[in-house]
């Protein structure tokens, strides 16, 4: 459901003020342009805009930051996506010899599904936390995370060794990560066996903080009949009977009824399932496929959500379990707030004076989204570009001495 | 057969060297000329053992006694080195490993899927053989081909005691302690990273000494693939020689079985048949995909890949596709004006009507059992494996399959055998004793279910046709192309000159 203050229909009207005063292509030419380190990083980009009434273009491509700005100034694409950098400029991919123009790099990327998750609003505050092992685990440093601007969460993985990886070694790391597997035909989509990897094992200490909230309380799942029986059917046989045998049903308080299985669980040895189903209901979902592929296309930050109007918003790792997608500004939020008379606004004028023109519409541009409430999400980018400038200036800085050396 | 005196020598030091372990990780191409007919016989024995090598992997799990047994006896019967016995043939058997390999090589570089089939297969094979080794014979395999890898000091070991026992099945506490421990890059333990089987951190993957057959792959894999893309490159010129070419090529054809791509039974359906048909004809797999379909109004993309291209080899025109898909996708969500614009284009592309015009062909059982399995909101697969066993059964009840046939049925799902379960439903539901042939594609299911069922005499018989000259084994095939198109049976080329490293 959009937000009550946005409405579908006035997207052709504040699209071309977003693209013109808002949208931070600086930082998001920063960004792909990755320190300028390797040669037509940025030009071989794939862009891809889907345009009004779902026309959609792909192999757009941008030799600088100020072609990229004027394109979408012109088009105003109603969603942005990003594929991968190529062996050429994917605006030409018809002019190069057939087999020859190959995606060669892009971003290991994950892309949390939520899709399945009744309550939208605890949508964030699933475990996200167990994200953090992906740096530990593999090493990655810059994990860049991007609200979908609905019920999802999208995670870029910046590192160069990320960029390079195969596309075997991508379904490798996205298989690693999901425990919770199968379709519309498995009931059971977590099983467990013995010894117990240490991922899962620190997984499993995050999943069961939370899960007496987001699981008991918040979805409910020992409390509705259907969901009892759900929750059920993921039990071996025998066990179900002595539970059922038991004050199951007369037991009332959702927490109880988890003691029960619980205990039931403990008792046993070799048996999981109290955490398999702990698995199960608050683990996050990854689609593999999205992970799996180097020219996967994916929703660039900052482009709009054209249902809800969201804008895609980067966030803020250390804080990820307390981001509320409802508090993430949709595109007339932002424009109004820019229409909002200004304070000091003379001053500036007569200074802008001195400044020439190109200057001074750039500064200006700046100024105003940080007039809105995008500023803060934009200085996550900041800060995300930051750290990833500084571990570059490491690497040169140890090149050099090893140049030293010799 | 003529070998120029001198270069027989030298060769023949080099060949000892060559074949002195009888495992190898085929580095140096065969120096020697071979006979048109050696280099024939060698190339359909390499690929039956492949083919048996890939067969065994579906009915078995990869390291089970009974595959290990079963593979051994192939290598046997074929005369490919086995246990590495030390027999008076062995360096014959050595010899052909090697040879056999190489003619393999020409003939599946050649397009990205014969080149995945034949990595897959050869690295199954040579897992299974490195396996067979004793512990020396696999030490000594290491330093023979230079195979060095990190490992940890007792020091670093002793914090992550814990956390290495809890990462893989082949330690425990004990053995950590005396085992060795490779530190490597993750990239290179791509397979136990996937199924969690090895400690992981900060990107490196930490292996005890019982895994190593896992990097040591992953390495064979690497080189034979990058090997592979060159050999493609040097194509040309095999394929201006004109006794090589028609026997490649038949050997490469004969690798997949039909493909059922054939675009001869086209309009020999019609729509409101489809009904029936998948009641009576389908296999599970699409029968599923087909009720989900009628009852959703929608399918994800990789149920309109696995069902679209399957319908595609049933006969359905891509007019009748369209208005397939359009029809039932109008009732649930979709509009007209977004279906066109949303979903036409990926059923014109499955028809190779866009995009780079490949024409694809409909899913293997291979393909379904073992690539993209179904996640959230997918229908697709095989359910004999991806369905709890217990939903199965529920199915098969319904489908009013008796009990003694679904006890059956779940006993072969149990032992992994998927595509042996789904024709045991195949007989049971088509009242016969043996279905009397080997199915590897809901295709084949299809046809040989209306080849029962009496109906579709036109299809039937232009199957059956395209079939019996598939069954022409690449040995037939090939020994017919190669009379014909040259008197002698002699070959000079040697083989090294297509395998020049550019
Ligand atoms: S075995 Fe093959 S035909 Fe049978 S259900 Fe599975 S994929 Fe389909």
């Amino acid at each position: 459901m959009p937000p009550s203050d946005y409405d579908p229909a006035s997207l052709p009207d504040l699209l071309p003020l977003y693209y013109r005063r808002l949208f931070p292509f600086s930082q998001y030419y920063r960004w792909l342009n990755y320190g300028g380190l390797q040669k037509n990083y940025f030009q071989n980009r794939e862009f891809s805009f889907t345009l009004k009434d779902d026309i959609y273009v792909r192999y757009q491509s941008f030799n600088t930051q100020s072609e990229l700005e004027k394109e979408m100034q012109k088009m105003n694409p109603y969603k942005i996506d990003i594929g991968a950098v190529y062996s050429h400029r994917p605006n030409q991919h018809n002019t190069v010899k057939s087999g020859t123009f190959q995606a060669l790099e892009k971003e290991l990327v994950f892309d949390i599904d939520m899709t399945d998750y009744d309550d939208v609003r605890s949508c964030c505050s699933t475990p996200n936390e167990i994200f953090y092992y992906i740096p530990e685990d593999f090493g990655f440093q810059h994990l860049l995370w991007v609200y979908s601007g609905r019920r999802g969460v999208h995670c870029w993985v910046c590192d160069e060794a990320a960029r390079k990886l195969s596309v075997a070694a991508r379904s490798a790391v996205a298989e690693y990560l999901s425990l919770v597997k199968g379709g519309e035909e498995t009931v059971k989509k977590v099983i467990l066996t013995d010894p117990i990897h240490p991922f899962i094992k620190e997984s499993l200490v995050v999943v069961e903080h939370y899960f007496p909230r987001y699981a008991l309380q918040d979805q409910d799942i020992l409390g509705r009949k259907e969901s009892v029986d759900k929750v059920l059917s993921l039990m071996p046989e025998d066990i179900l009977f002595f539970i059922c045998c038991m004050d199951f049903q007369n037991e009332e308080k959702p927490e109880g009824r988890w003691k029960l299985i619980k205990d039931q669980s403990t008792a046993k040895k070799g048996q999981h399932f109290e955490k398999e189903i702990m698995l199960q209901y608050c683990y996050p979902r990854l689609d593999v496929n999205v992970s799996k592929g180097v020219n996967h296309l994916l929703k660039s930050p900052f482009s709009v959500h054209p249902k809800t109007g969201r804008i895609s918003v980067p966030m803020d790792f250390k804080d990820l379990d307390k981001f509320d997608p409802f508090a993430v500004p949709t595109i007339s939020l932002i424009c109004e707030e820019l229409d909002r008379p200004r304070k000091g606004d003379d001053d500036e004028k007569s200074e802008e004076i001195k400044e020439n023109e190109k200057d001074a519409a750039e500064r200006r541009k700046i100024r105003d989204y940080k007039r809105t409430s995008l500023a803060k999400y934009v200085k996550y980018l900041d800060q995300f570009l930051d750290g990833m400038a500084q571990s570059w200036k490491g690497d040169l800085l140890r090149k050099s001495d090893l140049q030293k050396e010799f | 057969m003529q070998f120029p005196g001198r270069r027989r020598k030298l060769n023949n030091n080099l060949q000892t060297e060559l074949y002195g372990h009888s495992l190898q990780l085929y580095a140096q191409p065969p120096l020697e000329n071979i006979s048109l007919s050696e280099f024939e016989s060698f190339a359909v024995d390499r690929l039956k053992l492949l083919k048996t090598t890939e067969n065994l992997g579906v009915s078995y799990v990869k390291v089970s006694e009974d595959y290990a047994k079963k593979l051994g006896a192939e290598l046997k019967t074929l005369n490919f080195p086995y246990r590495s016995e030390n027999g008076p043939s062995e360096y014959e058997k050595r010899r052909k490993d090697h040879i056999s390999h190489f003619i393999l090589r020409l003939a599946y570089c050649q397009t990205e899927d014969l080149r995945r089939w034949f990595i897959q297969q050869e690295v199954d094979l040579f897992r299974y053989r490195f396996n067979e080794l004793n512990a020396k014979q696999k030490l000594e395999f290491l330093h023979k081909n230079n195979l060095q890898y990190d490992t940890i000091s007792v020091e670093e070991k002793k914090p992550l005691l814990d956390k290495l026992v809890n990462s893989s099945y082949a330690v425990s506490g004990i053995t950590v302690e005396d085992q060795d421990f490779y530190k490597v890059p993750f990239q290179d333990a791509l397979d136990l990273i996937r199924t969690r089987k090895v400690y992981l951190k900060a990107g490196y993957a930490y292996i005890p000494h019982q895994d190593v057959v896992t990097i040591i792959l992953n390495d064979f894999r690497t080189r034979l693939s990058k090997a592979l893309a060159l050999t493609a490159r040097s194509l040309p010129a095999v394929h201006s020689d004109e006794r090589l070419q028609p026997l490649l090529s038949h050997l490469s054809h004969a690798y997949v079985g039909q493909d059922y791509s054939i675009q001869k039974n086209i309009g020999k359906i019609s729509l409101d048949q489809i009904d029936s048909l998948s009641g009576k004809s389908f296999p599970l797999c699409m029968r599923q995909l087909h009720q989900s379909l009628r009852e959703n109004h929608h399918l994800r993309h990789g149920g309109r890949m696995q069902y679209g291209l399957f319908l595609k080899g049933i006969g359905l025109s891509l007019e009748q596709a369209l208005q397939f898909w359009r029809s039932e996708f109008i009732r649930g969500k979709t509009d007209t004006d977004k279906f066109d614009k949303a979903y036409a284009y990926s059923i014109r592309h499955m028809f190779g009507k866009e995009g780079k015009r490949t024409d694809y062909t409909p899913y293997s059982c291979m393909k379904v059992i073992l690539s993209n399995s179904p996640s959230q909101g997918d229908h697709h697969g095989c359910p004999f494996r991806h369905s709890d066993p217990e939903l199965l059964k529920q199915k098969l009840q319904f489908y009013k399959v008796p009990p003694s046939g679904i006890s059956q049925i779940l006993e072969l799902v149990k032992g992994m055998h998927y595509q042996l379960a789904c024709q045991k439903y195949f007989e049971l539901t088509h009242n016969v004793e043996d279905a009397n042939f080997s199915l590897n594609h809901p295709n084949q299911y299809f046809v040989e279910s209306q080849k029962l069922l009496g109906g579709g005499k036109n299809v039937k018989r232009e199957v059956e046709n395209s079939q019996k000259s598939q069954e022409n084994t690449a040995a037939r095939g090939a020994r017919e192309e190669a009379n014909s198109s040259q008197g002698v049976d002699k070959m000079t080329e040697e083989l090294d000159s297509f395998f020049q490293d550019d």
